[in-house]
């Protein structure tokens, strides 16, 4: 039996664009993969105990408010708090270029726009679940 | 044990309990092994099944933030995963947001893997590991469909079978016997036109096959009568302890784990193993 890819998505903050989240969350599903999906509005550190509890391979943003910027270095703090430092962090939204480099030096992982296929996204969680 | 810690597990620390279920969710034999490596530990089991949508995980919630008082309280969330790709879409912790926060409360998500509306064989392990480490109920939620209400009849100490009005599929509840796998009845959205006459129509259903059983009504999102729901559980458990009942149910849950954990080494064998061992087995049935 293959080890699955589990992965978390959730929307950080108040933002209530969810419908990216849900559109790759089924992707990553038909992709094979096992999605949890935790709603709107999350506190960072409810993010990073999700992640915890769940043990997943992947932790995936999802921020169309602008507030990423605020919002990735609480996740990253929480998740190393909570001993989970080294699981690796999509983001995804509307996220400037700047932005994104940014976001990148910080640790996260990867920074998807909008019009990123999906294909693209699914093969990149691929890549690092080995 | 591959990179696991027994000693972080036996302290009860949660990244490696985490670990730990995420290897009895792929490895059944690694995950024998993990679980006999622990005490056994006084625990029970509490499932939750019903129509989709009905309220398990709003539910769910509620009665572990109750418990949680008192106790560690763990909660395993079943969704199914596709017969096609195998990947799964597991939602219930979007309604699980007031014990999310709870540290007293420990919540994993899980995919039925390739049974079909059931449970995953491997759940008998994930729930006996959550007793061995500490949390005194552990709640079971899944979708009442195909397999599954058998399945939670033979894990949990406790049915709670929920329903609520308006879903269109209570009358299928009813013709299909799975009103014999609950011990409670919970009629979830009081709030709802129906719910009153859907009472009546399962308690009519319970008189006539002479079960003797509580159907209570609740709302989910106002956590209107919760706590007396949380009174009947305990009520039940005291019983089922009284009566001795309660090792008969540990016995059934060990016998259908070992069951679950051979026909998963069974799978492993070739087929010249496999027709030797139905030689056997005849043996023991006496040919049947
Ligand atoms: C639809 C929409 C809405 C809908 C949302 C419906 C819903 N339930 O999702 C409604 C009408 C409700 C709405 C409201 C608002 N919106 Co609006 N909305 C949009 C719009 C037009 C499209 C968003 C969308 O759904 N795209 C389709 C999905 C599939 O794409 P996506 O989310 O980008 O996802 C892709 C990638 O980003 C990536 N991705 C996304 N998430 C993730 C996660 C992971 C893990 C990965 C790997 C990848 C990934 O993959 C996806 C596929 O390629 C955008 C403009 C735009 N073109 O993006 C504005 C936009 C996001 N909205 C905007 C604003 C300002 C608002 C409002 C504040 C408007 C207002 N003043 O009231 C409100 C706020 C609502 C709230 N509570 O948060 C701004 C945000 C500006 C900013 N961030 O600086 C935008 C950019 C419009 C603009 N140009 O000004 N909105
Ligand atoms: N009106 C009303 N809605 C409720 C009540 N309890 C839960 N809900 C809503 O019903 C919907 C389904 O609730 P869930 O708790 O997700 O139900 P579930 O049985 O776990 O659903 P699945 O896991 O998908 O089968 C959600 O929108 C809840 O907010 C209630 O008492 N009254
Ligand atoms: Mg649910």
């Amino acid at each position: 039996m293959g080890k699955k890819i589990k992965v978390l998505i959730a929307k950080p903050g108040l933002d209530g664009h969810d419908r990216g989240a849900k559109v790759v969350a089924m992707a990553l599903r038909d992709a094979g993969m096992e999605v949890i999906y935790t709603g709107l509005r999350q506190s960072p550190e409810d993010i990073a105990k999700a992640a915890l509890q769940e043990d997943v391979d992947v932790i995936g943003l999802s921020i169309l408010s602008g507030a990423h910027m605020k919002l990735c270095p609480r996740v990253l703090e929480f998740m190393k708090q909570y001993g989970i430092g080294e699981k690796p962090v999509f983001v995804g939204g509307i996220i400037p270029e700047d932005d994104a480099l940014e976001l990148k030096k910080m640790g996260i992982f990867e920074v998807f726009g909008p019009g990123t296929s999906l294909e693209k996204i699914i093969d990149s969680m691929r890549k690092i679940v080995k | 044990m591959t990179e696991l810690s027994l000693e972080k597990l036996k302290a009860e620390d949660v990244k490696e309990i985490s670990k730990a279920l995420t290897i009895i969710e792929n490895d059944p034999i690694e995950a024998k092994k993990i679980v006999g490596a622990l005490d056994e530990k006084d625990y029970c089991v509490i499932g939750l099944t019903g129509s989709p949508g009905s309220g398990k995980s709003t539910l769910t919630d509620r009665l572990a933030s109750l418990f949680s008082l008192k106790e560690k309280i763990g909660i395993i969330a079943v969704d199914p995963s596709s017969p096609f790709t195998g990947g799964a879409f597991l939602g219930d912790r979007i309604r699980m947001k007031r014990t999310s926060r709870n540290d007293n409360v420990y919540i994993r998500s899980m995919a039925s893997r390739g049974k079909l509306g059931g449970l995953s064989p491997s759940i008998y392990n994930a729930v006996e590991l959550l007793g061995r480490c500490g949390f005194k109920k552990v709640f079971v939620e899944t979708v009442g469909a195909g397999q599954s209400e058998t399945d939670i009849a033979n894990l949990a100490d406790i049915v709670l079978l929920v329903l609520a009005p308006g879903l269109g599929d209570e009358i299928q509840m009813l013709k299909a016997g799975i009103m014999e796998i609950g011990d409670i009845y919970v009629v979830n959205k009081m709030d709802i036109e129906g719910a009153s006459r859907l009472k009546s129509r399962i308690e009519a259903v319970l008189d006539f096959s002479n079960h003797r059983k509580d159907v209570i009504l609740t709302d989910g999102i106002k956590g209107t009568n919760l706590e007396e729901l949380a009174r009947l559980i305990e009520k039940e458990l005291q019983f089922l302890k009284e009566s001795g009942k309660i090792d008969e149910k540990r016995k059934k849950r060990k016998r259908f784990n070992k069951l679950n954990t051979v026909f998963q080494e069974l799978k492993e064998l070739p087929d010249e193993a496999i027709d030797r061992l139905v030689e056997e087995l005849k043996k023991l049935t006496g040919g049947r």
